[in-house]
């Protein structure tokens, strides 16, 4: 049995250079950072048009230290399918193929591709760093921003629709291995991360990741957004293997007790401006009606 | 030896034979037959190759620059409206300088939709730094897959295998099945500069910025335009690359030997008509008929679009009295894409030919031989002039 | 027939380097500043706590007794000093410390 995970032993080994053109205190940042130390060197990445894009630099200068293909919006999943196809015709199938995306290169214009990829049953990670808007193009809005959010789309009244529940679409693929992780519990990405490197076929993880500019808060704060996030159940840390779902960590610990309410959480961000009281109490109840679900059929986990 | 099959399954064999490691396709009508005998192929356990059935054309070339990237030789195929769903992949794949090959069964484009024969799939696609190459019949199709595998592995630029949908891919002919010896001898194992390594990371195709910039060590590294000007003056090049293939083809298999324009009864003719794909073969019916009136006229067909071989083009037909360039496609509010590419080769020469321009066969309008024979005899003559506008042969209210 | 260079170096290929977006240090108006007496493993004298690593964007905190922060590219966010349990982090004006140094 392999030893818990801490910080003492968590490997100083890094594998994204410094200087980079992320923001400061940038969650995607501390996502790929460890995720990586996870993933190691035997692995290729694929990303799209998106922050980790520029996080990785502009050419001829790469903050990454990893052999990485940039491909086209739509087709992340697709160049993840390509190269597993040339590694598996030259017999290199040891190395670990890992898309990441954010929300909309993996849930609206990449969406098609990753359905797609997931049906053929492609043995590849897909990440999915959200941070709940195209934040990379200025904050315009996407599936996965919350309802009554302001973004440079939605600037006066917020978004109209609620969010899509994009690990719910990914785990009705029939995928073994669906996880939520967040920037703030970066262990938790990193244990995740080491199971499903050791699982095969696709794999996908829907990482929540605050976003000082897009999301209107000071960069200091981004771990303990994405803390409160957690904290008031508004997002959860779970997996779903096989179809099973369970909690994990904090989200498991919270089982059966009194959550943070979702104000403490809507109230440090200036994108929630426009949300009413009532508009935060239907939130709130949306939260407690989940929790109660969970309740009912989630056992807490020995290992949370 | 020789078999007889359809252009399709032309097109299939050659990429067997190329070995394509990789090939990632979705069908479309008149492609269909090509991608179901190469799964077939794959699916027996003739074919060594990762079949990938992806979920759209769009995604059918990714996988093929994915997989180019990572070292393996790919290959995809498609028609009409998958070409342009795959168009940003299209100048991607040129941008990053990958040697994918794929066919293109030239098919007509919606809307309104249609499943027939024009070329302006392909010839829509003329800007994106593919080369183009077309095929006449399906021992070109075989032939020129070959060859389209060898040019792009050399020059790096990904090819464009273009031949007429329904009347080459559906028809059957017979044609030479070449031995994998005879193959193997003109077509070594893909080895690419770089391909995507753990031991070697690198990070490919990223933003550029407008200008030069010093890379890790400090040396000046090309921006975007001198990337981009790389491609093109790679495509110009390409096309002694493409006379040294046809040579070297020629010595190991006997065929060809016509890199750019295949002509028939051209030599002494006043007069010629120019093409692409099946209509230069359909043409040389006429072209005898005519010769038996008087008509001093040959047929041409144009094997390479692009890069444009205007200096074959300029070498050929300056003398001659007039060109008649018949074409499946055109540039919208302006004129016949090949027309304008054929009058700019020949700009700069003092002494050069009237060109006209006829527009036909579009959303397979059938060609009829007699109208073909009335444009020619109608054309050729010593006081015909150099159109501005396209004629439109075929039109019937 | 030989491939040779002329079309081998015509990709937009990145190496791995630090430093892309150049010297990101310049970015900050705050500086962290440690203090060992605070710090659980400065003080202790042994491997502990080091939140300050864990949650660093950037990467530029080492995992030593005192942990060292590399100010060539810290970008002086402030995660480390929200986040350390001891508040052995202080955010300083990074003027005021330039002053300081210049001195």
């Amino acid at each position: 049995m392999p030893a818990k995970t801490t910080v003492l032993n968590l490997t100083e080994e890094e594998f994204v250079h410094p200087g980079n053109r992320a923001c400061s205190g940038c969650g995607l940042s501390i996502i790929y950072r460890i995720a990586l130390k996870a993933l190691g060197r035997d692995t290729i990445l694929v990303v799209p048009p998106s922050c980790l894009t520029v996080l990785q630099g502009l050419y001829p200068i790469a903050a990454t230290q990893l052999p990485c293909l940039n491909v086209t919006f739509a087709s992340t999943a697709a160049a993840a399918t390509g190269v597993l196809g040339a590694l598996r015709a030259q017999g290199r199938e040891k190395t670990t193929v890992a898309a990441w995306a954010g929300d909309g290169g993996t849930a609206d214009i990449g969406l098609q591709a990753l359905s797609g990829a997931c049906e053929r049953g492609e043995n590849f990670i897909f990440f999915c760093y959200d941070n709940e808007a195209y934040m990379n193009t200025g904050v315009q809005r996407s599936g996965t921003t919350p309802r009554h959010v302001l973004t440079t789309t939605t600037p006066i009244t917020g978004k109209p629709h609620r969010s899509k529940d994009v690990p719910a679409i990914m785990a009705a693929h029939g995928l073994d291995y669906v996880a939520t992780a967040s920037a703030s519990y970066p262990i938790d990405l990193y244990d995740k991360t080491i199971k499903a490197k050791a699982l095969y076929g696709p794999r996908y993880f829907h990482i929540h990741t605050p976003c000082p500019a897009g999301w209107g808060f000071q960069p200091d704060l981004s771990v303990k957004i994405g803390r409160l996030a957690v904290e008031t159940g508004l997002f959860d840390l779970y997996e779903i293997e096989n179809g099973k779902f369970r909690l994990t960590g904090k989200s498991a610990k919270m089982l059966g007790k009194k959550r943070r309410p979702v104000r403490d959480y809507l109230k440090t961000q200036s994108r929630f401006k426009a949300l009413t009281n009532d508009h935060i109490e239907a939130v709130q109840h949306e939260v407690d009606i989940k929790w109660a679900g969970y309740e009912n059929t989630c056992q807490p986990s020995p290992t949370a | 030896m020789h078999i007889i099959e359809s252009g399709n399954v032309a097109a299939a064999l050659g990429v067997k034979l190329a070995e394509a490691a990789v090939i990632a396709a979705y069908p479309i009508t008149p492609q269909t037959p090509l991608t179901e005998k190469l799964s077939e192929l794959v699916d027996a356990g003739e074919m060594d190759a990762q079949y990938i059935p992806v979920e759209s054309e769009h995604s059918a070339l990714a996988v093929c620059i994915a997989a180019s990237s990572t070292g393996s030789r790919t290959f995809t195929a498609t028609s009409a409206n998958g070409l342009l769903y795959m168009n940003e992949q299209l100048h991607w794949a040129a941008g990053a300088r990958l040697p994918i090959v794929m066919c293109v069964v030239n098919r007509g484009i919606g809307a309104p939709w249609t499943v027939w024969n024009d070329h302006q799939d392909a010839i829509s696609q003329r800007d994106t730094g593919w080369i183009q190459l077309y095929a006449c019949d399906h021992q070109q199709i075989f032939d020129t897959v070959l060859k389209a595998f060898r040019l792009a592995e050399i020059v790096s630029v990904p090819v464009m295998v273009c031949y007429d949908g329904y009347i080459l891919s559906h028809t059957y002919m017979p044609f030479e099945l070449s031995d994998d010896e005879q193959v193997r001898k003109f077509l070594p194992p893909f080895k690419p500069d770089y391909y995507l390594d753990p031991a070697c990371p690198k990070n490919l195709n990223t933003v550029t910025l407008p200008d030069i910039r010093p890379d890790v060590r400090g040396e000046t590294a090309p921006g975007y335009m001198e990337i981009r000007h790389n491609l093109h003056t790679d495509m110009r090049k390409s096309l002694d690359v493409i006379t040294d293939i046809e040579k070297e083809f020629k010595d190991i298999f006997g065929r060809g030997g016509f890199p750019f324009i295949e002509p028939y009864r051209v030599n002494d003719a006043d007069y010629v008509a120019v093409c692409m794909g099946s209509l230069s073969y359909h043409l040389r019916d006429v072209i005898d008929k005519l010769r038996d009136e008087g008509v001093s006229v040959g047929v041409a067909g144009l094997r390479v679009y692009r890069p444009f071989p205007d200096k074959a083009i300029a070498d050929a037909f300056s003398h001659k009295k007039g060109l008649i360039v018949f074409e499946k496609a055109l540039s919208y509010g302006n004129q016949g894409a090949l027309f304008a590419d054929i009058k700019a080769a020949l700009y700069a020469k003092t002494d050069r030919p009237f060109v006209r321009n006829y527009i036909l066969g579009l959303g397979g309008r059938e060609i009829k031989t007699s109208e073909l024979a009335d444009a020619l005899r109608n054309s050729c003559r010593p006081s015909s002039a150099t159109t501005d506008r396209p004629e439109w042969i075929g039109l019937k209210m | 027939m030989k491939k040779g260079k002329p079309y081998a170096l015509r990709k937009s290929h990145s190496e791995p380097g630090p430093g892309d977006g150049g010297r990101t240090g310049s970015w900050r108006v705050l500086r962290p500043v440690i203090d060992p007496e605070k710090c659980i493993p400065a003080k202790k004298n042994k491997k502990a706590c080091f939140s300050c690593w864990l949650y660093c964007p950037d990467g530029v905190v080492t995992k030593t007794l005192l942990p060292a922060i590399d100010l060539e590219y810290c970008k002086g966010c402030g995660i480390c000093a929200e986040e350390c349990p001891a508040d052995a982090i202080t955010m300083v004006e990074e003027t005021l410390l330039i002053m300081e140094e210049d001195k």
